[in-house]
């Protein structure tokens, strides 16, 4: 019975978390990047999830904690999606590289 | 074919789901593409979900990541950008390598770190209400103070996001 065996959680959360780390820093657009964002963080959520399910005493702990990530995530991303408009309409571009003028 | 072969059969499919699903969205140079395989990924965790015991996370999942920020995300690809950009900028070659480098090597030292862990569950663990009747009781009791931050964390997100979407389009940020 593999789903009953908390490992096969924690290999999907790794591999989640991993594929998020790899779009992050390969992914040339900001919108790309947001999306592996919200990977890592489902790939937190779903750790949260099996060890609150296998281990923990108390079954409504890990829960509420990937209830709060589920939050965090939606206002993470309104916040960047109104960022990303905001430097659109400054610099005509979503391409990180070029929005530089911080750049010595 | 019996009841518990038919679960684990779907369990392997809610993992092929979030595997494919995040690999399109990590790899594909369309952003639509990438958005909708984020938004199969969020389908196969919100399956898993189901699988540990709440069925109340696995709706939420579904509703606030498919419904709402896959939404957004959507929202932001079709007011930014222009077709012909996305498939010019998507991907960096050169960088590629690197990051797979990377990625694998975390991979690689999370499995190790699993495959030598040995977790001792708590006493009484997995067997306590999972129901959605106690979860709202601790989130109004116990865990009320973090209720009310995330409530307030969300209305300053909401009106931040509107003020500087609004702020950009008059002064500031235009010109």
């Amino acid at each position: 019975m593999i789903s009953l065996n908390l490992y096969s959680y924690l290999a999907v959360a790794g591999a989640l978390l991993c594929l998020g780390l790899y779009g992050l820093m390969q992914h040339r657009s900001l919108i790309g990047m947001l999306i592996s964002i919200e990977l890592i963080l489902n790939g937190a959520g779903l750790n949260f999830m099996a060890f609150n399910r296998f281990l923990a005493p108390d079954p409504t702990v890990g829960q509420i904690f990937a209830l709060f990530i589920m939050g965090l995530a939606a206002a993470e991303a309104a916040i960047a999606v109104s960022l990303i408009f905001a430097v659109y309409r400054k610099y005509k571009t979503s391409d990180p590289e070029r929005i530089n003028d911080l750049r010595g | 074919m019996a009841y518990g072969t038919l679960i684990e059969i779907f369990f392997y499919f809610f993992i092929i789901m979030i595997l494919f699903g995040s690999w399109l969205a990590v790899t594909s140079q369309i952003l639509m593409k990438a958005v909708m395989g984020l938004a199969m990924a969020m389908f196969g965790v919100a399956g898993l979900y189901l699988y540990l015991n709440s069925p109340f996370l696995a709706l939420m999942q579904i509703l606030i990541y498919v419904g709402a920020v896959c939404i957004m995300i959507v929202f932001g690809i079709m007011v930014g950008y222009t077709p012909k950009e996305l498939a010019a900028y998507a991907i960096e070659p050169k960088n590629t390598l690197l990051s797979l480098a990377a990625s694998l090597l975390t991979l690689g030292v999370i499995y190790l770190g699993l495959s030598k862990a040995q977790w001792q569950p708590s006493p009484g663990a997995g067997s306590g209400d999972f129901g959605i009747t106690n979860l709202g009781l601790n989130l109004m009791n116990r865990y009320g103070l973090a209720f009310e931050l995330i409530s307030v964390v969300l209305l300053i997100a909401i009106i931040g996001a509107v003020a500087i979407t609004w702020n950009g389009k008059r002064r500031g940020l235009s010109k």
